[in-house]
Formats: C-alpha cells, structure tokens, sequence
C-alpha cells in the first residue's frame, strides 16, 4: 500500500495522515429505488486482485473526502482525486 | 590466557583502554573495538551455544550477518538479548553473556541433544513428538522451549528515550563501502541532497578491511580523505550506525539509527534518544550495500575458530587481531585469498590452502601449502578447532593441526532492500549468486551488490551509479575517483560453486543460527517438502534472527543440486522487512508510559480538580467522575449525595467532552434534515431538538441536540465518544453524497467549555449572571440562543435541555472563559446549596428518567427499538437510513425493545450484561427474553433500576421476569416496567 499519497489539496502526504473507508461503492440509489439496490449499496463490496477505487479520507490533513485508485497486486497509485468529482460523473 | 592481539588495527585506539565483562570474566579490549573483536582478541573463541543441539559456537562474521555470536547485552532495562556481539560497540563497563546454555557455555548440559540427534532432524516437531496427544501441551512444549531458544527480553522498563523521524533527500545511499561512498561523493559534490546510510559505526565497507595500500597510500587515509570531503559538504547528512532495514512503496525507506546504544550508562545523554527510527523518503537510491561471503558446508563447520575469510581479514586489519596461530583457508575463489596474503604479511602461519578447483589460477604467490582439487570434510577439537581433515582429488584423507579456518564459498549480492517490494533476485551463473532484479523502480544497485570485486571497480560504479541518478533528477554530475589504484581486481574470478561438501563427515551445517544440517534440507526434500518456501518452512533455514543471511543461497543450492536443476530455477524465498532485526524501542518510539496516546483534558478540567474531582479515562478525555466530600470513603457515597442535590436543589457538571459541531450554509437545514432521520427543516431560530442519527442501514448510530443560532447556523452536540466518527460522517455526507449542498462543518468541540446546571434551583442560580430574562416564558424547554452575561462582559450560548430530567440549562462558553465562569455559577449558587457532580450521577440520572446513551444505541437497535419509532419521519423523501430502517427485520413488532426492569424485592441487585427470562424458563437461547443494557443504584428510589431490551418491552410493563446472571451463576425476580423511572409526565422538565 502507498506510503505517500498525493492529496490533490495538499500534495504528497504521509500515509498516516489519511484513514480508509473501503471500497467505492455502487452510488447511493435515489430515494425511490428498490431494496436491491440498496442491499448492494451498503453491502456488496469487492476484493478484487488489480484495480481498486477506494475513498480515503485526509483526516489529518484537510478532511476531504478523496477517491483513490490503485492496484492492490502492484501496489500503484493511479489517481487521486477529490470525491465530490464521484457525483457528477455518475455515482457517489 | 594468550592474546590474540598483534599490531595493526585501523579501527582501534591502543590508549583508549576499556574494560568489560563476559560471562562474568573481566576483559578488556580497546576503543573501536566490536565486542567480537575483543573476545577474539582475548582468545575467547567459544561464545555461544547453539539452538537446537547446544553445539559450542564460535564468531563467523564481522558484521550483520552473524548467526552465532548472540550475546545478552547490557543489564536491568537496558538488557539487549540476542545482539550481535560482531555488530555491538566495546564501552567501557559493558556487560556481556552467552546466550542458551546452562549451567554455562563451557559445560553446558543441553549438549546431549547432540546425542539426541537423530530424533531432532526436520520436522522433528511433527514427528517425534506427536504421541500421546496429551503430553504435547504439559510435557514437550515447556521441554522443547525451555531447551531450545534464544535470549530472554529484560522485564524491566527501558530507561532510554525512543523517537521518530522523517528524512528527505534526493539521493539515498545505502551503505558506505567504496561503491556507496563513491556514489554520495559525486552526487554530493553536484549540490543534490544526499542521504548516506551506513550500519556500521564507521564508513568504508571494504575500504576497513584492506591492509594494502591503495595508489600508494594506506587505505585508511585514502578513506579518511573521502569521509572528511563528505562531512564538510553541507548538503551531504551522513549516518552512522543507522541501517536501512525495509523499502516500502513510494521511495519510503525504514531506517534505525542507534544513536547512543554504544555509550556507557554515565555518557547516555537521558534528553536525546537512544535509537532513532528514521522514514526516510528518496528521489533517487543508489543501493551500495555489498555482498555476503557464503560459508561453505561440510562435516564439523560450526566448530568455534571457523571463520569468514573476509571477516578473518577484517578481524586482522580493522582491529589487530589474530584468528590463531597456524590458519588454513578453504575457499573457492580468488578474492578469498586476499585473506592468505594478509596473514601471511603479518606473519600468521597459513598452513595450507584447500581450493576445490582442480587448477585455479589465482596470482597467488604466498608461502603457504595450496592443496588444489580437494575439500574439507571434518573438523576436530571439542570446544574450538584443533585440526582439519581434507580429503584429497585422490581419496586420501589428511589430517592439518590448525588452531582456525578461513572459509568462502563465495559471494551473495545483499539484495533485500531491493526485493522488499515484490521484485525476485535474479540468479546469475557468472557471478554464482542471486543479484538484484532487473527492475528496481529508481534504485540503482552498484558495486559489490551487483556483483562488482574490488575498491577500485566498485568505486568507479558507484560514482557512475550517482551520475546516472543524478541525471534522471535532471542534474549533471561528474563521477568521483580515486587516485591512480594498481590492485584493479577487475580480473575475472572464476567460482566454482560448492553447495555442500560430498565426503563431510558427521553434521554439515546450513543454518547455523536454527541448527539446520545439509541432511535436514535433503530429508525434506525426501518427504516431499523440496519447494523453497515449503523446505525453509519445515526445516526452519532461514528463519530466526539473520534470516538465513549466511545460509539461504546454500541451501537453495542443496535443493537444486539435489533436483539437478539451476538455483534460479529453485529461485528464493520472500525478502520481508526487516533486514536486521529493530528494537521493540525504536519501533513503539515516544509512545509509551503517558505518551502512549494524547490526553485530553476539558478546559474546565482545573476547575474540576479545584473541587475534588475523581477523574476517569473515556477515550482520551479525562473526564470528572464524582466529587468525594470528607468523610465519604465510597464512590456511590458521593454519587448519592450528588443525585440528591440536583433533584432537590441544584448542580453543575461539565459536559465540555461532547461532541460540538458548528454547521454552516445556505443548505444547512436541508442537510441537517438528510443526516438526521427526524424532521430538522423546520427548526426555527432559537430553538433546539433532540435528534437521531441513523447509518445507511437502518440501526441507530448517535444521538445528540442541534439547536439553531441563527439563519444558516446550526450547532449540533454529538455524544462524547463518536465527536470524531460523526463529524466525519458528515463530512462523507456533504462531500460525497451531496456535494450539490451549500453546506460548511467545522468541529468546535475544544473551543467551547460547557456545563449543565440543573435542578429545581437552576434557574435561579443563572439568573444571577445572565443578563437576559430566562423565565419559562421567556425561555422555554428547547430554548436555545446566544446571551450576555456578567453585564455584558461576556457572550455565551444558553441551551434549555436536560440529561437528568430535571429542570435544566447547558452553558457554553469560550473554552480560556471556562474555568471562571465555573467558579462564578459555583460562588452565586452557593445560597442555592449547588453541588459539582460528575459523570457517574449524570449517569444515574439519565437512568433514572430513562434516557438512552451508547449502552442502548449498541449498534443493534433502531430507533422503535428504543421507543422513539414515531420520530423517524414518515414524509421526508430521503435521509440516511431511511430505505434500511423499513426493512422486514427491522420493523418486526417482536424486538427487543426498551423497557425499565427494577428487582421484585427492593434489597436485590443484578447486573449489567444479565439476560431476562420469563419465570419457570429453562436458561437457553430460544428462552432468552433480552437483556439489561443499563443499571445503577437509584438515590431517588432507593433500589437498583435498569433499563433492558426485552421482546415485546413495552406492552409488558408490570410483567414479573427473571434477570440471570450468567457470569456470576445469579438468578433474581424482576419487574419489567416503564423506562421512565422519574418524572414520567416531564413536569419538572418543563417548569
């Protein structure tokens, strides 16, 4: 797992700095969406071996919420970037 | 005792005498010795016995690689076990002693395992020991480990000071032998930042162990010459004794530097820390940290007086020390006998030299014996070695008298730090050794680790290594060089790879440090255990301490030649940090004792301690528990008194730890109303409300008041132990999930000092120093809004809700005001009789009128469950939990619910955690009714009172049950009853 990550607020940081809340997600479903996609929202999440999109948060740091993508086989970090940015790509 | 110590010695200071012990035997040796060196200058050969067979052992390294000289360092909390006596400082006064032998380590009685033997071979635990079953726990383990083992921790506390750093460069070197030194001198002298690490307490690898000249000048002064130019560079930080022990991702390299581990307890500077743990981040790494001299393995290698050759060298040049009197070489390699030359220059008799290659073209011109084409096959003396038996090309055995033997089966390239990140070591037949991987991801491998021989070679790829670094940073550089060097080493040297001696007789060891024999590695292999990872696990190679530093290539060549395949086909097993091992001291650091983790005091803690206050942990806070008065000698004494008062009179508690929130924004409404799960849109300004936070699926998660302050302004309280876990929640709220929202959150919980006064008198009390009117007209339940108090001198927020269920107010402050303030509520209350209590009646209190705190909202419940089903909002369209919380399991009428329970009889207890049954129940798991999630004493009734979750709860009020006490093997009768034990109408609440 990364030992530094760039958080696109405050640059390269300390891994300590930041906590994980897991794996993103299916978005939240709208109000009126069936059970299923709830169930799958709070619960179905993944393990893969590859790419990985989790939300980290800066906790020690600027306290926004980031995405980050990185494969859990090579340990590389492709890209961080502010979640809010999840929403109006589609899905948070 | 005779003295091994002779002239010479570049690392030693003759003047510098200092004295220490071993074994309880007084010594003594010179500035700049290792306590190896001292030993073996004192003729102390035997130092240690072995794991498994109590074998006598013996010095075979001069660094970090040493299997066998592990010593107990050092005394009470300053006690070092298993430290490498090759590796430790001499001071004066250390204390040194062996290690897994007893009664001592010139008899010691564990040695008949050597009888043993044959029972104790691979996998021996597996086997020997499996029947009967029974015998396992109480008679071979407590056999097995108190024979076998290594040191023993100290029980006492470390004195010393720990701490933790980060360090940035834009060059790391890792290790300060020519390559390394080479490499910081020409990234240095072109203004990078340069980081040299060095394990060693002094720089020059290679360069101490050399005894000839180099270009014409002594080699110490040609080193000399190197560190004074680096250490005179102000960009160059140069760090002894620090070994860079793990990379990690990101160019992040774990180091410990042992700061003051070698200084007498008088010199230990008590401010400034004993190791350092260093985070060392690199742009660029030039990994220099050479090679490993391979032991060979034949019949009787353990044998104390069995050496390295290149250690035998360093021992002889660095520190003037003399392996014996008549020394024999077996080597297959030309660099090895660099080792017979020195020796001999300093008229040490080299007996004879055994080369396994039938013709070796050496350059050799020395006096000694060369017995070409044969090995060593035994070795013979009981406590350290008195002779060799060499078998000849021919099949003839000869027996040497020799009082040491120099070994070297060649090198292994120190490839850790560049396989710490999932790269594999590459094998190479020229170099007969594992070399770093191709990709190394910005570290550059030079000089011996990547299978360079010689100071000149390994220089000149050093100071090439920096200049190809330095280029990718986008800075020119200029190789560093040495003056004009003959003893070029370039020639090729030719190995011939001996994994294990065909003809040893009697146990050839692999892994000194485990007691794994050649034997043991092929009787895996017979049973089926021949993969590398599977034959290291069940032979136990490799593990341990040195992690088969000096045996793992060795038995990888075993596997191999054995399978008749290649080493790289066998390949290694997973290099894992550490390289060395790390002291628990520099991993834990400063957090120990108090620092363990931060302590969080309320800004009216001084306040609290003023009055008397006994403080309890909750998290990090300290909060103030109960108030004793003289003459109470019993919490709940106090406790009583405290309920007491604030139901008849009046009393002030700090709630200063709860969580405070500040929320901001035009949205702010619209938000507060998604995160909570009742209505919030509506709240006016001025006001308060109770509310409920529940997680996406559907239980609760926190309770809390937010009162609105003002358009756009909301402050919200959370409960003392989620503050953090809340706030970030709204924060993934507002961010993630509705970034649309124009809402602002900022955590206010240290800026405030907040205080409950409550009871009958509360109001009277507050009137005397807020300046507003706060009648129940004027200020009614849930009122909420900024006030001026002491005429105006200061602005605070007054809340009007209660805990405790009796008429009641928090205050809030500005946290540096909070002290006065407290002081000032005490000084007016005082003709009101008001009385300080704490967290512990706060708590009996809120039992007592049937609140609910983190004890009910346990993660299992939801809202019905704790009776206030009907707040959840039936209209909002949306809000967290909203979808979960209607699901079929969650709405099921039958779940336990809240519910008070008081004992039948007044005089009963029970306890927390007891789970209700319905009289005449046999106690089981379909019986089970519930359970009291709360209880105390009650004051106010005069008998325990508790609150439980119970099936149906609140349709059984008046229904007699029976609490079980599991724990305590109780039973006692109980009445199921309204939660609300006081004031159920909310009389006082609203008076």
């Amino acid at each position: 797992m990364s030992s530094l990550v760039k958080c696109p607020h405050c640059g390269l940081r300390p891994r300590e700095e930041f906590t994980i809340r897991g794996e993103v997600a299916t978005p939240r479903p709208a109000a009126g969406a069936d059970e299923a996609a709830w169930f799958d929202h709070v619960y179905l999440r993944d393990n893969p071996r590859g790419e990985h999109r989790e939300y980290w948060h800066h906790s020690g740091g600027c306290r926004r919420w980031l995405v980050l993508s990185r494969n859990t086989l090579t340990h590389e970090t492709s890209e961080v970037v502010d979640a809010s940015t999840l929403k109006s790509e589609g899905g948070a | 005792m005779t003295s091994f110590r002779i002239d010479g010695g570049t690392l030693i200071d003759r003047n510098d005498v200092r004295r220490f012990t071993f074994n309880d035997e007084a010594l003594t040796g010179f500035g700049g010795d290792t306590v190896a060196s001292s030993l073996l200058a004192n003729g102390k050969q035997l130092v240690g016995r072995s794991f498994k067979y109590h074998r006598p052992r013996g010095i075979l390294t001069a660094g970090a690689a040493e299997p066998n000289a592990l010593l107990t360092i050092g005394r009470d909390g300053r006690r070092g076990p298993n430290t490498r006596a090759t590796m430790a400082e001499l001071f004066d006064g250390l204390e040194a002693r062996s290690q897994n032998c007893w009664p001592n380590v010139n008899f010691d009685i564990g040695a008949m395992n050597g009888v043993l033997g044959p029972l104790l071979g691979a996998g021996f635990y597996y086997k020997t020991f499996m029947w009967p079953a029974a015998f396992w726990e109480k008679v071979y383990e407590p056999l097995i480990r108190k024979a076998a083992g290594l040191g023993r921790a100290s029980y006492d506390p470390d004195p010393g000071y720990y701490e933790k750093c980060w360090a940035h460069c834009d060059l790391l070197v890792i290790g300060a032998g020519p390559a390394g030194l080479a490499a910081a001198l020409t990234a240095g002298r072109a203004g990078a930042r340069v980081v040299i690490a060095d394990e060693g307490a002094h720089l020059g690898g290679g360069f101490l162990a050399e005894g000839s000249p180099l270009g014409g000048k002594p080699a110490d002064a040609v080193l000399a010459d190197i560190v004074g130019e680096l250490h005179a560079l102000p960009n160059v930080e140069i760090k002894k004794r620090t070994t860079v022990f793990a990379a990690y991702d990101d160019q992040v390299f774990g180091a410990v530097e042992r700061v003051q581990k070698h200084l007498p307890e008088h010199e230990i500077n008590p401010h400034r820390a004993m190791e350092r743990l260093w985070r060392i981040v690199a742009r660029k790494v030039v990994l220099a940290t050479g090679a490993e001299e391979r032991p060979i393995v034949f019949g009787g290698n353990d044998r104390p007086g069995v050496m390295m050759a290149g250690a035998m060298r360093t021992y002889l040049n660095a520190y003037g020390v003399a392996p014996g009197k008549r020394v024999a070489l077996f080597a297959n390699n030309n660099q090895a006998y660099q080792t017979a030359m020195d020796l001999e220059a300093r008229g040490i008799d080299v007996a004879a030299i055994i080369d396994p290659r039938t013709c070796p073209n050496t350059g050799y011109d020395g006096k000694a014996r060369m017995i070409a084409g044969a090995m060593v096959r035994d070795t013979a003396g009981r406590k350290a070695i008195k002779s060799i038996t060499v078998r000849h090309d021919d099949g003839r055995d000869e027996v040497i008298a020799v009082d040491a033997l120099a070994v070297s089966g060649g090198y292994s390239p120190i490839v850790h730090l560049a396989c710490h990140r999932g790269g594999k070591p590459v094998w190479s037949d020229e170099h007969v050794g594992f070399m770093p991987p191709e990709s190394t991801d910005g570290m550059t491998p030079c000089g011996a680790v990547a299978g360079k021989t010689g100071i000149a070679a390994c220089f000149a790829a050093g100071g090439a290594a920096a200049v190809t670094a330095l280029a990718e940073l986008g800075v020119m550089g200029e190789a560093a060089s040495l003056p004009d060097i003959k003893q070029g080493d370039e020639k090729t040297d030719h190995i011939q790879p001996i994994w294990s001696v065909p003809s040893s007789k009697g146990k050839a060891f692999v892994d000194y440090q485990n007691d794994v024999a050649a034997s043991d590695i092929t009787l895996a292999m017979r049973e089926g255990y021949d993969h590398v990872e599977l034959a290291k696990r069940y032979t136990t190679n490799g593990m341990a301490t040195d992690q088969g530093k000096t045996s793992n290539v060795n038995a990888i060549g075993i596997l191999a030649e054995n399978k008749g395949v290649s080493p790289g086909e066998i390949g290694t097993t997973t290099f894992r940090p550490f390289y060395t091992p790390v002291s628990f001291g520099a991993l834990v650091g400063a957090s120990k004792g108090m620092e363990f983790q931060p302590v969080r005091k309320s800004p009216l803690h001084g306040w609290a301690e003023r009055n008397g206050a006994k403080f309890v942990e909750t998290g990090l806070w300290y909060r103030s528990s109960w108030f004793p008065k003289d003459g109470e000698t019993f919490w709940r004494d106090s406790v009583n008194r405290e309920v007491k008062a604030v139901r008849s009179k009046v009393g002030v508690c700090d709630v200063s730890t709860l969580g405070k929130i500040e929320v901001f924004g035009a949205d702010a409404a619209e938000f507060l109303n998604r995160v909570y799960c009742n209505a919030f849109l509506k709240l006016p300004v001025g006001k308060a409300r109770y509310g409920i936070m529940l997680r996406e699926d559907g239980f609760v998660y926190d309770d809390g008041t937010t009162s609105c302050l003002g358009e756009n302004h909301y402050f919200m309280t959370t409960t003392t132990a989620l503050a953090a876990g809340v706030l970030t929640h709204l924060e993934f709220c507002a961010q993630v999930l509705w970034p649309e929202l124009d809402v602002r959150l900022a955590s206010a919980t240290d800026q405030w000092a907040q205080m409950a006064v409550a009871g009958p008198k509360s109001r009277d009390v507050l009137a005397k120093i807020i300046d507003e009117d706060i009648s129940n007209e004027a200020f009614p339940f849930l009122a909420a809004r900024e006030v001026s108090m002491f005429g105006g001198r200061l602005k605070g927020r007054l809340f009007r809700i209660s805990f405790s269920g009796e008429l009641a107010y928090e205050v809030a402050v500005p946290a540096g005001y909070g002290e006065s303030v407290a002081d000032a509520i005490m000084a007016v209350g005082e003709e009101f009789g008001i009385t300080p209590y704490g967290t512990e009646a706060l708590g009996v209190m809120r039992i007592e009128k049937g609140h609910v705190t983190h004890a009910e909202i346990n993660g299992t419940v939801t809202p019905a469950d704790l009776g206030m089903g009907k707040m959840v909002s039936v209209k909002k369209d949306d809000f967290i939990g909203r979808v979960m919380n209607l699901r079929e399991g969650l709405v099921d009428p039958d779940r336990p619910s809240l519910v008070g329970i008081k004992p039948k009889s007044p005089s009963d207890k029970f306890a927390t955690g007891s789970h209700i049954l319905n009289p005449g129940d046999a106690v089981s798991l379909a019986n089970d009714q519930g359970y009291v999630t709360s209880m105390c004493h009650s004051p106010t009734l005069g008998h325990a009172i508790g609150l439980a979750l119970v099936k149906n709860g609140p349709s059984r009020h008046g229904e007699e049950v029976v609490i079980w006490n599991g724990l305590a093997g109780t039973t006692v009768n109980g009445i199921l009853c309204d939660p609300a034990f006081v004031d159920p109408e909310n009389e006082k609440l609203h008076a």
